[in-house]
């Protein structure tokens, strides 16, 4: 009887504070998108012909753990972008509540760390919410197959975010290898500790 | 007179220097809230960098001061890095917080978070309830007051 009180509660205090669970998980098809970018020009997946797939980051501004790793995601799409998968970059942010992310301020920071990819903004958090991201930075592995963009990994980039020299499990890199050698990532998903995204009250 | 003054002055200093946070393993953590008796843990993950943690910590103490004489026992653990503990001491003296502080050192987010919580993806805040060594409830984001203290009421009853 407790446990069904306490369950009722939990369900309730979830339902009306927080984004429904979801999203997708591994193999599930990944919807297309046309979002802003910080150079005013609308991105879209399918915009990248030659693309074997993507490195899908959301990631923002404000957040120190994404702060933390601009250098390393920038790294990632130096390595990776030759190789047939970019980096595309999506700020989900409610730029209300958080005025270091929006529009103007991801430009200046675009502009100031020389990103080499595009930081698009999520502003309807539509995307984030059909790709079930809950912190930043989340990444998502797709690769273009007949059938669709399939999610291939989900996770951490590494598994060290205070100490680049430290990592000892880069995930992202040896996910993508392991598909640009035609075989799946292991592990294809991990855990970080990360921000919050700030949904918008609804 | 003056001696006394010079003694009771460093013994000041030396209170006010007692560190209020301390670093803890997962095991140590787990050993110290998942104990087999009546106490209802509460146990808060957050971090000075994590504006929607601090602005709950408040709710937190109020919730250990209102239900003081109760099984209750509210516990902070940092998630910045080992290497803040100092400037994490701080804050939490400077915010005056009552409830016992740690700061976590354990290594793998992705090995220690699941051993925590499977449900929990590794966005803080999260607040773990736990009483006679089982998870009551768990949650990844924050609370208001008014929520925090019905979960804490039925996690009592």
């Amino acid at each position: 009887m407790k446990k069904t009180i306490f369950l009722a509660m939990a369900v309730f205090l979830l339902a009306s504070s927080f984004k429904p669970e979801g999203g997708y998980k591994v193999g599930d098809e990944a919807v297309d998108f046309k979002l802003k970018n910080v150079n005013g020009k609308d991105v879209s997946l399918a915009d990248y012909k030659d693309a074997k797939g993507y490195i899908v980051v959301f990631t923002c501004n404000h957040c120190p753990f994404s702060v933390k790793y601009e250098d390393r995601i920038i790294a990632l799409d130096k390595k990776y972008r030759a190789l047939g998968y970019p980096v595309i970059a999506i700020n989900p942010n409610d730029a209300v509540t958080h005025e270091s992310d929006n529009f103007e301020n991801m430009k200046k920071r675009a502009r100031e760390k020389k990103f080499t990819f595009p930081y698009l903004q999520d502003e309807s958090q539509t995307i984030a919410t059909s790709y079930g991201a809950t912190r930043t930075p989340h990444v998502y592995i797709l690769k273009k197959e007949a059938k669709g963009n399939i999610v291939k990994y989900i996770g951490a980039i590494d598994d060290n975010s205070d100490d680049e020299k430290a990592v000892k499990e880069k995930y992202v890199e040896k996910a993508v290898d392991a598909l640009l050698s035609g075989k799946d990532a292991e592990p294809n998903f991990t855990k970080a500790i990360g921000c919050t995204i700030k949904w918008k009250k609804s | 007179m003056f001696m006394l003054y010079v003694i009771l002055t460093a013994l000041w200093a030396g209170l006010a220097d007692t560190p209020k946070v301390r670093e803890i393993s997962l095991e140590q953590l787990q050993s110290a809230t998942l104990l087999n008796n009546d106490t209802l843990y509460v146990v808060n993950f957050w971090a000075t960098w994590c504006k929607p943690c601090v602005a709950e910590m408040p709710y937190f103490e109020e919730a250990a001061t209102k239900f003081e004489g109760k099984k209750v026992k509210v516990v902070f653990v940092s998630l910045n890095y080992p290497r803040e503990i100092a400037s994490v001491d701080k804050f939490v003296k400077q915010k005056k917080i009552e409830s016992d502080c740690y700061i976590l050192n354990a290594g793998n987010p992705n090995v220690w978070i699941d051993k925590v919580e499977k449900e929990w993806g590794g966005s803080i805040p999260a607040t773990l309830l736990y009483k006679n060594g089982k998870k009551l409830f768990f949650r990844e984001g924050e609370f208001t007051q008014t929520e925090l203290d019905s979960i804490i009421k039925t996690g009592l009853q």
